[in-house]
């Protein structure tokens, strides 16, 4: 495996539509929740421990080579928000793009013929990061830093944050990242034997309340 | 390739000419520019001008509402299924030139959903002279300025203004209210874009959008050449 691809995939400019999302950021500053770099940490901690564990663990999941389907009922049956469960296909559907254009491999195609309108982000995310020759360990950070990394730039954005506090939120929450990484492992090798029920189950409710009330505004900067 | 109907080859990657069943795709032509310099109206009127003799559809770009599309829609300029808004996370020349991906999306969505089309117009958000499409997303770009906006712009040049297939200098009609100087824009933009076209127009002009029209019925020739 190249250390480096795992960089490639990780980086936030990597042309997967993440950009045009604020995980759940734009309704918690509108709701008056993130106001400054310490309620964006506490968000972003909240992120991490619940949407955040569930999707490193699918995505490690899919490196191991869970069946996709599977993965993809699992994942919606961990999504109540229809609106959620709509941004993460699509977000799927754009990662999946990008990394059959960026890691050619059969697999991919055969993914894209099975779920032509999308499967879950981090379903892609973990079959991405096989097809670059990465570990489920690899797939696992690169799901827990995102669940983190884009409330994080869509808050600098949506209060004018000082972008140098937005970067030492996410650093002082790095340890925290390692942590829920190696749980979403040790749960994807579990669920190798006894299937997606032993994946992890965590759940934000406020955040799917949110992205509900989001998807109803006339007018916001962000898809979600 | 094997195209045949059992195996169909998996959705297209990026500006792919031709589509998963084989058949060719259609063409597709970005239009970008500032704010308010009629991006939008453009669209209308060339969505008038050629909807009767071809099948056409557009995407637009909206920067945190959907007032582009639902300007279309009230207009009436095609049915509301030939229209889709793209929402561009605060970023619109994101959206057209860095991470393409859901732009593309709705281009192949809208094919398979009101095809066979013979052109997609993308219209990016209101910009800056910065803002250009990418050649994954389009075929051509159209980038519109207007008179009103200062008549140095066509000097100041920036990729759009320098590169963009076709310049639009909209808004004539407003040039002796506003003190643009339109002989002085053309020699500007001739000296930034040497052979490449530039139209002046005003959609309340009597040619309207004729001139672009007519560029953009040359472009389908060659494309479907």
């Amino acid at each position: 495996m190249s250390r480096a691809a795992l960089l490639v995939l990780a980086d936030g400019r990597f042309p997967a539509g993440g950009h045009a999302h604020s995980g759940g950021a734009e309704a918690a500053v509108r709701a008056g929740r993130v106001t400054d770099a310490p309620s964006l940490e506490e968000f972003c901690r909240g992120r991490l421990h619940t949407a955040g564990l569930v999707a490193a663990a699918l995505a490690a999941a899919a490196v191991l080579g869970a069946d996709p389907g599977e993965l993809d009922a699992a994942a919606d049956a961990r999504t109540p928000s229809p609106a959620l469960r709509a941004a993460g296909r699509r977000l799927g559907r754009q990662l999946l793009r990008a990394a059959r254009a960026t890691w050619p491999s059969a697999e991919l195609d055969a993914v894209a013929r099975r779920f032509p309108k999308g499967t879950h982000q981090p379903v892609v995310l973990g079959l991405a990061a096989r097809a670059a020759g990465l570990a489920p360990e690899d797939a696992a950070h690169c799901a827990v830093y995102e669940s983190v990394s884009g409330p994080a730039t869509a808050t600098v954005r949506l209060l004018s944050l000082d972008p140098f506090d937005a970067a030492g939120v996410l650093a002082r929450l790095a340890p925290e990242l390692d942590r829920v990484a190696d749980c979403a492992v040790e749960a994807a090798r579990r669920a190798a034997d006894e299937g997606a029920d032993a994946l992890p189950a965590a759940s934000a409710p406020l955040l799917e309340v949110g992205a509900e009330w989001h998807a109803g505004w006339p007018v916001r900067l962000f898809a979600s | 390739m094997h195209l045949g109907h059992t195996h169909p080859a998996p959705a297209a990657l990026s500006a792919d000419a031709r589509r998963p069943d084989g058949a060719r795709r259609a063409l597709r032509i970005g239009l970008g520019g500032p704010v308010g310099s009629g991006k939008t109206a453009t669209v209308a009127a060339l969505c008038r001008a050629l909807r009767d003799a071809l099948s056409l559809a557009v995407v637009t770009n909206d920067i945190y509402t959907r007032e582009d599309a639902e300007f279309l829609l009230r207009e009436a300029v095609l049915p509301p299924e030939r229209i889709t808004a793209v929402e561009t996370g605060a970023c619109p020349h994101t959206a057209i030139r860095d991470d393409i991906s859901a732009n593309l999306e709705a281009v192949e969505d809208l094919e398979d959903a009101v095809g066979p089309l013979d052109l997609i117009l993308v219209e990016s958000g209101g910009d800056n002279l910065t803002a250009t499409f990418s050649k994954g997303l389009v075929d051509a770009q159209i980038f519109v300025i207007d008179v009103a906006g200062g008549d140095d712009i066509p000097r100041k040049g920036g990729p759009g203004v320098t590169t963009a297939d076709l310049l639009v200098v909209n808004k004539t009609d407003l040039a002796p209210h506003v003190g643009s100087d339109l002989a002085r824009m053309a020699a500007d933009a001739k000296a930034q874009r040497g052979e490449l076209p530039v139209v002046f127009q005003s959609l309340r002009g009597e040619s309207g959008v004729a001139d672009v029209a007519a560029w953009v019925r040359e472009r389908l020739a060659a494309w479907t050449a």
